[in-house]
């Protein structure tokens, strides 16, 4: 496994379905009925339920694991910031650009954007390969 | 109203969560991960781990349960219906896996207020059951209007 400063890693696109965000609050906790309630969700002002932004997070590090090798003790840290908001039913994209490789150290910014938007933006995940 | 800093450095005791493998399966279906090491025994194994290993993100849910209480705590004074996860980071040490328990400890670094809003910086520390830390945590929050 070889990465270099300006490679870019395998996208990674994933639809997230309707009841994704029911299965997500299940497996994390998080019921904060933006995320599982449409009816609570519009009210508050928003176009729709959203997806939980720690989701989302969770596809930025699968795509980085992904590129090196898919080992989990390859990511040895993540920082993300989250813009906007990401819905169910849409396709999210997550693009990355390895920024520096030193010594076995690879450090990849990374991007999740849903429909050209993005969601997750000034990800920087570190990677040990 | 101005931001209540006055919570800054104060810290919550640490709160025990035990992994079980059927909740790894949960979130690692959930996230979409299929790498055979969150749900085989045999193959977690053979790649190295102790058990069932969790996916790093996992981590989310073994530190809920210290995290959640200092959005709650009046000292704090977090108002919910403007509160934005604003960013998070997470660096990780010792690989979790399934019969782990993870104690995790929160502190609060950092409270300021830029322009308008109140900007809310915890930190968690995970440590397993051997005293390694498992995973740090910045959980950075907005809250809009503050």
């Amino acid at each position: 496994m070889s990465m270099e400063a300006g490679d870019s890693i395998p996208e990674l696109k994933v639809t997230p379905d309707r009841y994704l965000p029911h299965r997500y609050a299940g497996a994390s906790g998080d019921f904060n009925p933006i995320h599982i309630d449409k009816e609570f969700a519009t009210e508050a002002g928003l176009p729709s339920n959203i997806l939980h932004g720690l989701y989302s997070m969770a596809l930025v590090a699968r795509a980085n694991m992904a590129a090196a090798g898919g080992d989990p003790r390859s990511l040895k840290r993540l920082s993300v910031q989250f813009r906007g908001m990401g819905a169910p039913e849409q396709e999210i994209t997550v693009t990355g650009e390895v920024k520096s490789a030193e010594g076995g150290r690879v450090v990849v910014d990374t991007v999740a954007k849903q429909s050209g938007k993005a969601i997750i933006k000034n990800a920087e995940a570190e990677l040990e390969l | 109203m101005p931001v209540d800093t006055s919570a800054t450095g104060k810290t919550y005791p640490p709160h025990e969560y035990e992994v079980g493998r059927e909740k790894i399966r949960e979130y690692a279906l959930a996230v979409g991960e299929d790498n055979p090491v969150y749900f085989e025994r045999e193959a977690a194994r053979a790649a190295g781990f102790r058990d069932v290993a969790a996916p790093p993100m996992f981590a989310v849910v073994y530190s809920s349960g210290a995290v959640t209480p200092v959005f709650f705590d009046p000292d704090v004074g977090i108002d919910f219906t403007l509160l934005v996860h604003g960013g998070q980071e997470f660096v990780w040490g010792e690989a979790v896996c399934s019969g782990d328990t993870i104690a995790t400890a929160v502190e609060i670094k950092d409270i300021t207020e830029k322009g308008g809003m109140g900007f809310y910086v915890f930190e968690s520390v995970s440590r397993n059951q051997d005293g390694a830390e498992v995973v740090r945590g910045t959980w950075t929050n907005i809250v809009r209007g503050a």
